[in-house]
């Protein structure tokens, strides 16, 4: 005996998780563009760990592997967090955290579905606190430096922490863009002269301002594909430029542009990927406005003044806890019960 | 052009129409036999007046109404009552219910029957007459429709009330209505000026989705015809637009309060195929003993037949061509239908449509994946709910918190589990927890009731003891001032303590006294043997006592 309704909208899990895959290719050709492929292999190191612990968890937790092992949340999560940390790091750097993500963060929760925090997020704050020095090797664009390592240097770098003779770490990575300006900034040098540093390009870091753009359109395509909804995106774009915005206006010495903020650090992947993941974030459009509007104030108030150089991460962190409560307060009034009070 | 308004969700399935609307309503053949559940209709179900063995016309009342809501059952064609037992009928539980089954002799000879003149009859009298003729709601709900024929309030800014003629057929593969409407639109444009003049409404709105323009213009035509100031509004195609409640929402902008009907607001709804057999009611006299019903799906020819109601399923469906890969028949369509229990059943006055389902047609969900709160279905809920959240409270069986999301406003259309990427069937926890929260409503008053009748018990006899203990105060006052008015010299001064001592003391002697009483009176003057014997008897008693508790402790020790 079957119930009604008997037939369904032809859309899977599956498909979801690939279209947010695919919407992340074109940041992702850009990052190789500029940076090398070395992004590639830590994505691939990511996958591979992604779905083997996905599968040996579930099969510690005696759950069916084929189905969720196929439903890509687990690379999702993998690719995440490949993109959110330097790829130029010792292999387990990856390893490590994405079987933290999977194991801890997910499957220890309940897996699919049932984590309270966005997994590659945890995954992200898991490594910055234990292995601060590997996390501020961020790889230089092209043409900035000298010295650029070859692919195949890069994979023995990565595999055996071999760099070719005569070249140090320091040489070929640098602090990220959001990094370098807070430094400089409390070496009270101006504006004007860290901005003008290399490293710096039209609107924020040079070659990351351009990934950005890549996420940025990826994003748009899955608000047009109506995978996620403009709610988040907006809300915390909005409130990071509005946020940055006033700092900026008040004293232009010390708080850079809205613009710059929006094209560094991992805010344009946190709004469209990030902060939509549905699992943590809140499941009223009301609820996703005050949400992300949220993020968007403690990523800048994390970067502006906090110890870490971004704060995307620990924003959506910081929020998550808060969706159980966000969603209670903005329940949608029901058909028929418009005129009364909740 | 009329305005028209929104609802908040709704899905575009694929119509499915056009297969079963090729050919004219086709009459059915005349079935072998006909199985007539006695409750066709929400409320009561009606008392059988005829008795197995009985000659029936067609036409013929053989299900009396009774209650305040409940509807006739009529003999579909002339023919003899065989049986009046139960029998399994269309309803998910599978359950039986009383049917009478008819045995067509083949004349379909009617039973005498008038038109009636509408015009002059009273509201009483009208009412009477279709709930006489057995007309219910055909759109699904059969609601008794005499109940719904009370002159209408007018909504807030208007002065008369808005009839609404419901054309929408928004599920899809059904036809019936589209079909009824393009070959019969003057016959309910016939029944729709009945129903405004019982109703007194000023507006007459008839509504019909635009994915069917032939039943629009044949409803144009034949209300410009009439002369009648109705309007016929194509309504946009989708589901479920056709729901009383969002049709009434997108027709007027009035939206129907929670747990309120649309006469609470000055509005009435009645489904075409309702019209069209008032219309027979009052211009012909005829009961509701057939209806328009859609054979479509996995058949040879989808189409429409005119049915008789009681007909074997079944035997429908091979007049559409059966074909081998059928393995269900769904009634209704395939977002809100429902599985037929059994091969036997047979068609009531709430079937609209059949359809033959195959792996092909309908094809087995792919494995239910955990929620992953995307929220696609709160997008698509016209109730605006959240179905994620009631889902994950009904899973818990957390029922309160499900009453406190509005279950009870969910209207089961099944928009949430259509556009569920997980495929978790979504409306059948709502069902579940909705029965879960009425069974346990319906323990809860009975233990209430209970409560109450124990409370008022204990009260009564409360206050039974006071009363008597009030009379007595109030013998023993009158007596004393009796005594201190009479002048009693001798008598030692009674304070009222003292007498009630006394009396409590005379009661623990008499107490006493009757204790003594009870005690075996004749031990005494036993003979010794007789002690031995009593003594035996006596500790056997005792150890039977000891075997007999040794015995229920012995499991629990287990």
């Amino acid at each position: 005996m079957r119930f009604s309704p008997f037939i369904n909208k032809p859309i899977t899990v599956s498909q979801i998780m690939l279209r947010v895959l695919l919407a992340l290719i074109p940041g992702i050709v850009l990052y190789v563009w500029h940076f090398g492929p070395a992004i590639l292999v830590s994505i691939t190191l990511a996958s591979i760990t992604a779905l083997a612990t996905e599968a040996l968890m579930l099969k510690l937790r005696n759950r069916p592997i084929a189905p969720f092992l196929q439903d890509n949340s687990a690379l999702l999560t993998g690719w995440l967090l490949a993109l959110s940390i330097p790829p130029l790091a010792p292999w387990w750097l990856i390893v490590v955290g994405t079987a933290f993500c999977i194991a801890i963060s997910k499957h220890l929760y309940g897996g699919l579905g049932n984590n309270m925090f966005n997994p590659a997020m945890i995954g992200f704050a898991v490594l910055i606190v234990s292995f601060p020095a590997q996390m501020t090797h961020w790889l230089t664009p092209h043409g900035l430096h000298q010295i650029e390592l070859s692919f195949a240097d890069q994979l023995e770098y990565m595999f055996f922490g071999i760099l070719p003779a005569g070249v140090t770490l320091d040489a070929i990575t640098m602090a990220t863009p959001l990094d370098t300006l807070k430094t400089h900034l409390h070496l009270d040098e101006p504006m004007k002269q860290i901005l003008d540093m290399p490293i710096y390009g039209r609107l924020a870091g040079q070659g990351s301002e351009m990934v950005a753009w890549g996420f940025l359109a990826g994003g748009l395509y899955l608000i047009a594909a109506r995978i996620i909804s403009w709610h988040i995106p907006v809300a915390y774009l909005g409130s990071l430029f509005i946020t940055a915005g006033i700092f900026h206006l008040t004293d232009p010495a010390h708080y850079v542009t809205p613009l710059f903020h929006w094209f560094s650090g991992a805010a344009m992947i946190g709004a469209f990927f990030i902060l939509t993941d549905p699992v943590s974030s809140p499941t009223t459009n009301k609820g996703r406005l005050i949400f992300a509007a949220g993020a968007g104030v403690l990523t800048y108030l994390i970067r502006a003044f906090g110890g870490f150089p971004d704060g995307t991460a620990f924003a959506t962190l910081l929020m998550n806890i808060c969706v159980p409560l966000i969603v209670v307060y903005t329940q949608p009034k029901v058909f028929g019960k418009k005129g009364a009070r909740r | 052009m009329k305005q028209r308004y929104q609802f908040h969700g709704g899905v575009h399935p694929a119509a499915n129409k056009t297969q079963s609307t090729q050919t004219p309503i086709a009459r059915a053949a005349l079935p072998s036999h006909l199985v007539i559940p006695f409750r066709q209709h929400a409320g009561e179900a009606a008392k059988p007046v005829v008795q197995a063995g009985e000659y029936v016309l067609k036409g013929q009342l053989i299900g009396a109404a009774v209650g305040s809501i409940s509807s006739s059952i009529h003999a579909p064609t002339s023919g003899t009552i065989s049986a009046i037992d139960s029998q399994t009928v269309v309803h998910p539980s599978g359950l039986p219910d009383l049917c009478a089954t008819l045995i067509p002799d083949g004349k379909d000879e009617w039973i005498e029957h008038h038109a009636v003149d509408y015009r002059n009859l009273s509201q009483l009298e009208l009412r009477q007459h279709l709930r006489r003729c057995g007309i219910v709601g055909l759109g699904g709900a059969t609601f008794p429709s005499d109940i719904k024929l009370r002159a209408l309030k007018s909504p807030p800014g208007k002065n008369t009330g808005i009839l609404i003629i419901n054309g929408a057929e928004c599920e899809p593969y059904i036809t019936c209505d589209d079909m009824l409407m393009r070959e019969r639109a003057d016959e309910i444009v016939r029944g729709t000026d009945m129903l405004r003049f019982a109703l007194s409404a000023g507006e007459v709105l008839i509504g019909i989705e635009d994915n069917k323009p032939e039943a629009i213009a044949a409803m144009r035509r034949a209300v410009a015809e009439s002369g009648l100031p109705f309007e016929v509004v194509a309504v946009p195609t989708i589901y479920p637009g056709g729901s009383a409640k969002h049709l009434i929402r997108v027709l007027t902008g009035l939206e129907v309060p929670s747990g309120k009907l649309p006469t609470d607001i000055g509005v009435q709804c009645f489904n075409v195929a309702t019209t069209y057999s008032i219309h027979r009611a009052l211009d012909h006299g005829e009961p509701l003993i057939s209806r328009i019903v859609t054979v479509t799906g996995n058949v040879a020819q989808p189409q429409n037949f005119e049915v008789l109601i009681g007909t074997p399923i079944l035997e429908l469906v091979a007049q559409a061509g059966n074909k081998p890969d059928t393995n269900r028949h769904i009634i209704g369509g395939p977002m809100m239908g429902v599985q037929i229990p059994s091969d036997t059943v047979t068609l009531t006055k709430a079937t609209n449509c059949i359809i033959a389902s195959s792996p092909a047609l309908f094809p087995p969900l792919p494995p239910t994946l955990p929620c992953i709160r995307c929220t696609r279905c709160a997008e698509v809920c016209p109730v605006e709910l959240q179905p994620q959240d009631l889902y994950w409270y009904a899973k818990a069986k957390d029922f309160a918190k499900t009453q406190a999301f509005s279950l009870f406003d969910c209207i089961e259309c099944g928009a949430c589990s259509y556009v569920c990427p997980s495929h978790i069937p979504l409306v059948d926890y709502y069902r579940f927890a909705k029965s879960e929260v009425r069974a346990r409503d319906a323990e809860k008053q009975a233990a209430d009731k209970a409560r109450i009748r124990h409370e008022f018990r204990e009260l009564r006899i409360e206050r039974e003891k006071q009363e008597k203990a009030e009379k007595l105060a109030a013998k023993e006052k009158a007596a004393m001032a009796a005594k201190q008015a009479a002048p009693a010299p001798a008598a030692p001064q009674t304070d009222p303590e003292n007498t009630v001592q006394m009396k409590i003391q005379a009661a623990i002697e008499h107490a006493k006294e009757q204790a003594a009483a009870v005690k075996p009176k004749n031990t005494e003057t036993l003979t010794p043997e007789q002690q031995a014997d009593i003594a035996e008897i006596e500790a056997r008693r005792a150890r039977i006592r000891e075997l007999a508790s040794s015995h229920v402790e012995q499991p629990k020790e287990n």
